[in-house]
């Protein structure tokens, strides 16, 4: 807690700055530029995947819970027969346990569905189409292989699909598109460090006589160090809070998100996930903060 | 310039005077050695510059350093403010030895230490008051030294050249304001490279002025130079060791300084 307290002071500290100190360090324009530019283009890009890791958890959940609690059974039959046997895998469904609904699709919902592939205007009727029955499932489930088994033999052209052969590697694909969100977050992070760490040593190598005068009349190394890890922090929360507000004005920019739409216009946040990317400052700022004090304090050894 | 009787002599000097720190008055010798050199040796590159050689700057103490040019007088203060690591042999800054310091430790030990550099060694982007202040300022003691920047300008005659950027400065202001940044912490001894190198005879009576007054509160000077003019100046004012630096050994130069 006490050192919790103590680094929150430092960090307050930091922040707060002493002017004269700073004025010590000349300020260095194209390593504040570069600063200010990777900062935000990170942030920029940070938002984004930030975005697409929220959005691709939140469809492997929505997939996930969709085909889960469904089911359909596909139904053929000779022509005069078909009535009857839905009407009896009707029944049959009616008394398994875990079903909790099912409906057979008339008509105008078999051309609706197939209304993206073949257009508005399939005779439906006149084709031989299956009859679909779709299954609502209890929280629980049901026994897809007792249920397979009675209607085999009750209701032989029928075919149960429960949907797990889609629902594996839908969420498997949803899931592996979150951590690559995460990978990229963690990759841009690592990428903001390497680019600020490197600005911040062609800074100090700019101003290597700045700190050998510095350390002539008794500075410390943390003296040095401080200036220029106050301006690089400052410098990359400032560039990120403008890649952030940039990103999140493309995001909102986007088409309005709509569960049944697909996928890209699913990106983005909703309701409190849009407080999510107003993490990002904070962190660059940090990551700044470390990578150039870990720079600053090697070349000052170096410089010794 | 107003001379250092104007800036104000004892008085002035004991405000300045961080608590505690001057621990011999006026010309008071013995005691610890400020800064100690015990048989050190110097080598650059395979060429030695010097080698066994001892020094004890005493509190209240003034040296001069002389010796041809290349002789290794830059150097032997390098030594003394821990710019400059020793090759062979000891050395001790207010009784550590320098081997076992780190960079914090002489940095601390440098705050006790006013240099006055060959070329100077301001910051070229901060005006003059800042650059006189910056020692303080580094070891976060900036509003005592604020409080007496007008005297001390004063004393070293720039007092219109406070806002003034170093490279608007002669180099007789420069001297000047180096002389003013070495001795604005209250060091404990002053250390001087050529610090009449670039000005004329007039100005480098000034300077010797002030180092004069400044070993009288009790300072420990040592000054290295080649102007033997100027040596013999100062023993007219102050009871001055001449040390020669020749042929890598240290000497008590002869009467004829």
């Amino acid at each position: 807690m006490n050192r919790a307290m103590a680094l929150m002071r430092r960090l307050l500290a930091l922040l707060r700055g002493d002017p004269q100190a700073d004025r010590a360090v000349p300020p260095t324009g194209f390593t504040a530029r570069l600063t200010l530019f990777t900062a935000a283009a990170m942030a920029f890009l940070a938002v984004f995947a930030l975005a697409l890791s929220t959005a691709t958890g939140r469809l492997a959940e929505r997939w996930g819970a969709e085909l889960a609690r469904t089911a359909t059974l596909r139904l053929s039959a000779p022509e005069g027969q078909m009535a009857a046997q839905t009407a009896t895998a009707l029944t049959i469904l009616a008394q398994t346990p875990g079903v909790a609904s099912s409906h057979a699709l008339t008509p105008e919902e078999n051309r609706a569905l197939l209304e993206p592939w073949f257009g508005p205007d399939l005779p439906v009727e006149s084709l031989p189409i299956p009859q679909l029955i779709e299954i609502t499932l209890e929280e629980d489930g049901f026994d897809a292989t007792g249920l397979r088994a009675r209607l085999q033999a009750e209701v032989p052209g029928a075919v149960l699909d429960d949907h797990t052969r889609w629902r594996a590697p839908l969420t498997l694909a949803a899931s592996r598109l979150r951590w690559l969100g995460v990978l990229a977050l963690g990759l841009i992070a690592l990428s903001t460090a390497a680019m600020i760490t490197l600005a911040a040593q062609a800074a100090l190598a700019a101003n290597a006589q700045v700190i050998r005068v510095l350390r002539l009349v008794g500075a410390q190394d943390v003296y040095i160090a401080r200036a220029f890890v106050r301006r690089f922090t400052l410098r990359a929360l400032w560039g990120a809070m403008g890649g952030t507000a940039a990103g999140l004005t493309a995001l909102w920019m986007l088409p309005a998100a709509d569960t049944t739409e697909g996928f890209l216009t699913g990106l983005g946040f909703r309701g409190a996930g849009w407080l999510w990317p107003l993490l990002i400052p904070p962190f660059a700022a940090i990551t700044a903060f470390a990578a150039t004090r870990a720079a600053a304090l090697a070349t000052l050894r170096a410089q010794s | 310039m107003q001379g250092p009787a104007r800036w104000g002599g004892r008085a002035t000097a004991a405000r300045i005077e961080p608590a505690g720190r001057l621990r011999h008055k006026e010309g008071q010798a013995g005691g610890q050695a400020v800064i100690e050199l015990r048989q050190v040796g110097m080598g650059y590159g395979g060429r030695r510059l010097f080698a066994g050689l001892d020094l004890s700057l005493q509190p209240g103490s003034f040296h001069f350093l002389t010796g041809p040019s290349g002789a290794g007088k830059t150097t032997l203060l390098k030594l003394c403010y821990a710019e400059l690591r020793a090759t062979e042999g000891q050395v001790m800054l207010f009784g550590q030895d320098t081997r076992s310091m780190g960079r914090d430790a002489v940095a601390l030990a440098r705050r006790r230490i006013g240099v006055v550099h060959q070329d100077c060694q301001f910051l070229d982007h901060l005006p003059l008051a800042e650059n006189i202040l910056l020692p303080l300022t580094v070891a976060g003691r900036r509003a005592e030294g604020e409080v007496h920047l007008p005297e001390l300008l004063a004393w070293v005659g720039l007092s219109r050249r406070a806002d003034a950027l170093p490279p608007e400065l002669s180099g007789g202001e420069r001297q000047r304001a180096a002389l003013a940044r070495a001795v604005i912490t209250g060091p404990e001894v002053i250390l001087a490279d050529e610090p009449t190198g670039n000005i004329d005879w007039d100005m480098s009576q000034r300077l010797l002025t002030l180092l004069v007054e400044l070993n009288r509160m009790g300072r420990a000077v040592l000054v290295a130079t080649h102007d033997l003019t100027l040596i013999r100046a100062a023993k007219a004012q102050v009871a001055a060791r001449v040390l020669r630096l020749r042929e890598g050994r240290l000497l008590q130069a002869g009467a004829d300084l």
